[in-house]
């Protein structure tokens, strides 16, 4: 294990040495780490809680990956790919168990666990009350999502709504569509009519890999909007335009797995929307972070503006004054420290001040600090998102 | 809320409407595809009908009407009623339709109002009714159709009133022919009908094996039998109503002497070896005795067979009328008030264009069209449009193209039917098209006429293949047949390098630049002289050093080195040649700081034109863009490729044929089973999209796709800078600041440009326009525009932004910091893309003082919509082309008030509206003609002879049973019979 060092300039030049500012609740430690040696998790997992004071507090390590999607460190490998990851700047982020059991490391949970910890106020004291031995039910917790099926309450049971969550993974969506027919059964009897149906799922991709999309589903709706009527070329242009957070409503040509909700047990088209013995997403592993929306199914302007529309705009990318100067506005909201200089909110806050207080006090220092970078024009380097152009 | 909510609501949709009309206005430009010409002199109208069945009609310049059949066939005959405003077409699917010109609240509307299709009896072969042949007849009453099985029907117009007892059936002609004549037993189909001039009674009905007879309408019988020896093309009635002149399919024509039975003259005009066929023949008086001559086809077959001439012989005069396309048909226009006088002018349909010759001058001259122009003369690779020309400009432009159009004829267009109602248009707008042979043509797009201005051509620059004596025009001494070429549609082009791609005007200073194919980039200045010049060539390397580039495209193009002798016009003075000679894809001119911005699919330049030096060069190429990094934006090439690697695979097959021939059979038979499963495979496969989000690595994400000048915030919102952005196809916006040395030091201090801003859109769509928004949320002026006080000054008080639109979304940053404000997404909720762009202002059509701007986008589905700025909401949306018409849709260009134009055939354009006070229509009112009692009286002298003749009818037996069976042919209506009967009675 690396000697572990206070320094608070860290070492520009050295290659091997990783930059780590770990956080746990509203305190900073910045310490370097160095990148050569094979980490090992529990003696990691030990230094922090050391050097954070909180001996015996039971927690877990998370670090923001280049997406600014919040990842778990629990065992070796993924304290390995963490320190590998870093570019420059490692962000570890502790967090008492007990304090945030719905966690899920989810795109963009940074963010949302932001909004979570600044609204509650965090109450430790309620928290702790509610006592550990609970067991956990939930989501499975350290892995990231990719996929998940939503709004089983409100959709017909025919129907399966699906999200393919692209951003943070390389690997491609990997499907084609195709124009079919469709059958619907109607009061007037079979009704046919056309429909855009996939047509393949390629090995390895985003999409196989989910198990949730087939070859011959029928496509509904694309992010709530229906495909009714529109041309394969447009269903793919809305496709593309959604592909980092698709959405897709499909009608599974395999209509066994389907998900059946209290009494109902007919497979009908026709599945009243809505019905009233709503069980919880069994199989949605769905996080039920604030930020999650469910589209209702009836088609309105408003749908298009969901949830994605905010990482859209994150992921616009501006650079100012000029190509050596990245500068990102999603990592600027995050409260990204900045590695060009030191920051004098990182060294370690006096641990006795109220939690709630200090938490926010210090997150507006941060990001003022930021604008102010910002706006001068100085020479600032993004944690984990140089841009190479 | 919910309440407040909708009525603000209402008063915005009040808004729309005051604002936003969507409407299709006027076609310019030549039909494409015309199958039939039709004219009628009293009306002074001409009538145009296409192949896919369009009937457009012209009058006078601004007057224009147009209708569409139904059915989707071809027009191939159009006749108007001699003295009215009807006119009967014959489509391809054997119906006949009536149209009239019926005013409208003041103005003519052509409308559809009979559809008539001939029935034969039930078990008749469809060559009974067959038209072949139609002849309107001066009565205006009556309409003879010939079929293909050599009937003649009479029918009653308007109405479409079959009058069967006045058929001319086969039998009744058959019985009046010699024996001795060869084609007895076959006449084969009405090729032929035609009206005696001096006396409506008789018509000549010519059959296609050559047999003509000579038909009393009023005694229902034959007057003389004319047998020619030649199958027949066409006959002519002299004026006179002495001669009859018949043409042949082997070259000749002969003259007939009506009363007399023997040919008076036989001429093959271009004789001794074989001739192709003369297909309609005219001759016309003319006061001082010698008769004009006129026929289309006749050439000698071997050398001359694949011309498409026209003869025109007066007295000593003989011209050939050589086309560039094929004759569709002609007609005569004659002076006098009866329009009986001499022949004024000569009026060839032919494929591609209009040519009207003029038959009074020495020398024969054209006349300048002022509509159906060819705008495809070359073929149109980019359109541009400049609204509100100022006069000077206008002026001097105008007098430009006037030393260009000496060769055409002084007359007046010689077409001249009805009144143009439409206002003047409000100012002047120029329409520039770039054309694959290099040249830009300027059109008045001012009216409902667009009319040729100025034609520029930017080839003279550059050495070319063609040999500049190679001109066809000049005609040797002597050379028989005497050619003389026509017309000016010519789609060869010497080097497609020359194509033109973009093009930029500046209106106030008289600045155009222009850039093409080959990575050339022309600044041009209008000069009223002639000039004689060398233009020098900058060469600027957009790759700045990029490794692993192979440019296998075209090389560019050579420039000549000595002087050029420029004639008055817009005059080039500066030439840039990008490197590699790629494809210019944007363009951008500012007037006032002399600089001009080009774009290829490896990067962007910025031009200083005044000090003629590069200012900046960025290379936009991804290096893992293999397609960008190999050769040029071309589909012909895969196709090519594909289709060598096809030719290969056959001649291989074809080689293991040959040479193993023993057992061929079996070879054969096993690929076919390879052909066979490979088909299958192929129907089987479907059609199928990939749904993938797009990658850094896509093709062409380094092509330019727009460039834009704009004086704004870029560095810090207290001093606003010149800023010049580019943004690409892989969704990257640039933006650079431009310093600008003082006015008086703008020839020595250069020009520099630095980084400031790049903007990577996150949904990676190609950026497809950069607008600048004011502190009013209004977009930036054109350079130069405010200081000719001719816009408001932009507000440089408030906050600028920045406006991107990309294929999929509408994106409002904030200045000088970028950051996303506001945006409207297009993709994600419809699935359409945007394809062009513009801005536009819309003035209410209520109050004269409200108005608004708006962006006018044209999206792939081929729909319109005005998207509001700045607060970029949907406002309306219309589907304008067909969504299966790419070209349409890649050729659309807007106005700057709420007009449109796109290319419904390689030579037409549409003109559109989506503003409710900039329409340009036409409105135009065709009357009666005057002449009525011309008319009237002949309606009498025909109402007699008609009912004596069914009296004559009755009593011969021979005739009355052919008649039965015709009535059987026509009528198996049962109830139309008696109809037709009690009205006889």
């Amino acid at each position: 294990m690396s000697r572990a060092s206070q320094s608070r300039t860290p070492t520009r030049a050295a290659e091997s040495v990783v930059e780590v500012k770990s956080k746990f609740e509203a305190e900073y430690r910045r310490f370097g780490l160095k990148r050569t040696v094979a980490g090992n998790f529990q003696e990691f997992y030990r230094f922090l809680q050391s050097i954070h004071h909180i001996r015996g507090m039971d927690v877990r390590l998370c670090y923001a990956d280049i997406h600014g999607d919040l990842l778990p460190i629990n065992n070796d490998d993924n304290f390995d790919k963490a320190v590998k990851s870093a570019n420059p700047l490692l962000r570890i982020v502790i967090i008492t168990k007990t304090d945030d059991d719905s966690m899920v490391f989810a795109t963009n949970s940074l963010q949302r666990r932001k909004k979570v910890m600044t609204l509650p106020g965090l109450n430790p004291g309620a928290t702790h009350s509610r006592g550990k031995s609970v067991p956990q039910i939930g989501p499975p917790q350290d892995f990231r999502q990719i996929s998940s099926i939503i709004d089983v309450d409100i959709l017909p049971e025919a129907y399966r709504r699906v999200r393919l969550h692209k951003h943070g993974t390389n690997k491609p969506l990997g499907f084609y569509i195709r124009d079919g027919v469709s059958v619907r059964v109607t009061p007037h009897g079979v009704e046919k009519a056309p429909g855009v149906f996939i047509s393949r799922v390629v090995r390895g991709g985003l999409a196989e890999s989910t198990g949730l999309l087939a070859i011959n589903d029928e496509i509904i709706e694309v992010n709530g909007i229906e495909v009714a009527g529109k041309s394969l070329d447009q269903v793919t242009a809305m496709m593309v335009a959604n592909s980092h957070n698709l959405v897709v409503t499909v009608k599974p040509a395999n209509q066994r797995n389907n998900v059946y909700r209290g009494s109902k047990t007919s497979v009908g088209n026709t599945g009243s929307v809505g019905s009233a013995g709503s069980i919880g997403s069994a199989l949605s592993h769905d996080s039920p972070s604030p930020a999650s929306q469910s589209n209702p199914i009836t088609a309105s302007s408003s749908q298009a503006e969901g949830d994605s529309d905010d990482e859209d705009d994150e992921g616009d990318i501006i650079l100012e004054s000029d190509g050596l100067n990245p500068y990102s506005r999603d990592s600027a909201r995050n409260g990204a420290a900045a590695a060009g200089r030191p920051f004098p909110q990182s060294v370690s806050m006096p641990n006795s001040m109220g939690a709630s207080l200090s938490n926010s006090a210090s997150y507006s220092q941060d990001r003022n600090h930021n604008h102010a970078g910002s706006s001068g024009r100085e020479r600032m380097r993004e944690d984990g998102n140089m841009i190479t152009l | 809320m919910k309440r407040f909510k909708r009525t603000n609501d209402s008063h915005r949709d009040k808004i729309k409407q005051e604002l936003f009309q969507f409407s299709k206005t006027v076609e310019h430009g030549f039909p494409h595809q015309p199958s039939a010409l039709g004219h009628s002199s009293s009306l002074q109208l001409l009538a145009i009908g296409t192949r896919s069945g369009a009937i457009k009609l012209y009058g006078s310049p601004g007057v224009e009407f147009m209708g569409l059949h139904e059915e989707n066939a071809a027009v191939t005959q159009v006749h108007f009623l001699p003295h009215q405003v009807e006119l009967v077409t014959l489509l391809d699917d054997n119906s006949l339709h009536m149209w009239t010109l019926k005013g409208h609240k003041g103005v003519s509307e052509l409308l559809e109002i009979g559809r008539f299709v001939l029935t034969g009896p039930p078990g008749a072969l469809p060559s009974v009714t067959r038209v072949t042949a139609v002849l309107a007849h001066s009565s205006g009453e009556l309409l003879l159709l010939g079929t293909e099985g050599g009937h003649v029907f009479v029918v009653e117009v308007p109405g479409f009133r079959e009058l069967e007892e006045r058929n001319i059936s086969l039998e009744q002609v058959t019985s009046s022919v010699p024996d001795n004549y060869i084609g007895r037993r076959n006449l084969e189909h009405v090729e032929a009908l035609q009206e005696n001039p001096a006396d409506s009674n008789q018509v000549v009905i010519g059959y296609g094996r050559g047999l003509l007879v000579v038909w009393d309408l009023k005694k229902h019988r034959p007057l003389q039998c004319i047998c020619p020896s030649q199958s027949l093309e066409s006959v002519w009635w002299t004026e006179d109503g002495g001669c009859i002149l018949s043409s042949h399919t082997d070259g000749s024509f002969c003259r007939w002497t009506v009363g007399e039975n023997n040919e008076e003259k036989s001429d093959t005009p271009y004789g001794t070896f074989p001739c192709k066929a003369i297909s309609k023949i005219v001759e016309l008086p003319t006061a001082d005795g010698q008769p004009f001559l006129m026929f289309s086809g006749g050439m000698p077959r071997a050398s001359y067979g694949d011309r498409h001439c026209i003869t025109v012989i007066h007295g000593k005069n003989h011209v050939a009328l050589d086309f560039t396309s094929r004759i569709i048909d002609f007609f005569v226009i004659r002076e006098g008030p009866q329009l009986k006088g001499d022949p004024s002018a000569l009026v060839v349909l032919v494929e591609e264009e209009l040519v009207v010759i003029d038959l009074q001058a020495d020398g024969w001259p054209v006349v300048q069209t002022p509509y159906l122009v060819p705008l495809h003369s070359s073929a149109i690779t980019c359109s541009h449009h400049v609204s509100a020309i100022p006069l000077k400009l206008w002026e001097r432009i105008s007098a430009a193209g006037a030393l260009q159009n000496t060769h055409y004829s002084k007359k007046l267009w010689p077409i001249r039917g009805g009144q143009n109602l439409a206002p003047d248009p409000p100012q002047r707008d120029l329409l520039l098209t770039g054309h694959e042979d290099g040249t830009v043509r300027f059109w008045d797009a001012s009216g409902v006429c667009l009319s040729p201005v100025y034609k520029l051509s930017t080839a003279a620059v550059f050495h070319t293949d063609a040999d500049p004596n190679d001109n066809m025009n000049h005609s040797t001494e002597g050379e028989w047949p005497p050619f003389r070429k026509v017309g000016c549609f010519d789609p060869y082009s010497d080097d497609p390098r020359l194509g033109i791609q973009k093009i930029h005007l500046c209106k106030y200073s008289g600045y155009l630049t222009v850039a093409g194919t080959a990575g050339q980039i022309m600044v041009l200045e209008l000069n009223d002289e002639a000039a004689e010049q060398t233009v020098e060539a900058q060469v600027v390397d957009l790759l700045q050093g990029q490794e692993g580039f192979r440019w296998k495209g075209h090389t560019q193009l050579d420039v000549r080195e000595d002087p050029v002798l420029f004639p008055p016009g817009f005059q080039p003075f500066t030439l840039v040649q990008c490197q590699p000679p790629a494809v210019v894809t944007a363009l951008v001119l500012h007037s006032e700081w002399k600089l001009v911005a080009f774009g290829t699919s490896h990067g962007f330049g910025l031009f200083d034109y005044q000090q003629k030096k590069n200012v900046l060069v960025k290379c936009t190429l991804n290096p893992s863009d293999q397609l960008a990094m190999e050769g040029p934006l071309s589909r012909v090439k895969s196709i090519k490729k594909s289709l060598r690697q096809s030719f290969r695979r056959i001649r291989r097959s074809r080689v293991s044929l040959r040479k193993h021939h023993v057992n061929s059979a079996a070879k054969v038979h096993e690929a076919n089973a390879r052909l066979e499963a490979e088909l299958a495979e192929m129907e089987l496969a479907p059609v199928q999209r990939k749904i993938e989000a797009r990658s850094s690595d896509d093709s062409f994400t380094g092509l330019v796709r727009v460039l834009y000048f704009a004086e704004t915030f870029l560095m810090d919102s207290s001093h606003n800078t010149p800023s010049l952005w580019a943004g690409t196809n892989g969704g990257c916006v640039f933006a650079y600041v431009l310093h600008l040395p003082k006015v008086e030091h703008r020839g020595e201090e250069p020009i520099t440009a630095q980084p400031a801003k790049e903007i990577q859109l996150m949904h990676r769509a190609p950026v497809v326009g950069v607008v600048v928004l004011d502190g009013h949320g209004t977009p930036l002026p054109e350079p130069l525009e405010v200081a000719h006080d001719l816009a408001r000054s932009p507000d440089m008080h408030g906050s600028h932004h920045l406006l991107v639109v990309s294929e999929e979304q509408f994106k409002i940053f904030t200045l000088p910091k970028v950051s996303a404000k506001t945006k409207l997404k297009l993709t994600a909720t419809d699935g359409s893309r945007v394809r062009k762009m513009g801005v536009a202002w819309f003035g209410s059509n209520r109050t004269e003082d409200y108005g608004e701007t708006a962006l006018l986008v044209l999206t792939n589905q081929g729909d319109v919509h005005a998207v509001s700025v700045p607060h970029i909401k949907m406002q309306v949306q219309h589907p304008c082309i067909r969504r299966e018409d790419v070209s349409g849709i890649a050729s659309c260009v807007f106005t700057k008030h709420g007009q449109g134009f796109y290319l419904i055939s390689p030579s037409e354009f549409e003109r559109f509206s989506l503003s409710t006070r900039c329409l340009v229509e036409p409105r135009c009112l065709v009357e009666v003609p005057a002449s009525e009692g011309n008319c009237s009286q002949r309606r009498p002298q025909l109402e007699g002879p008609s009912s004596s003749q069914t009296s004559t009818c009755e009593n011969e037996d021979p005739e009355s049973s052919a008649r039965r069976v015709m009535e059987h042919a026509l009528l198996n209506d049962e109830s139309e019979y008696e109809e037709q009967r009690s009205c006889l009675s």
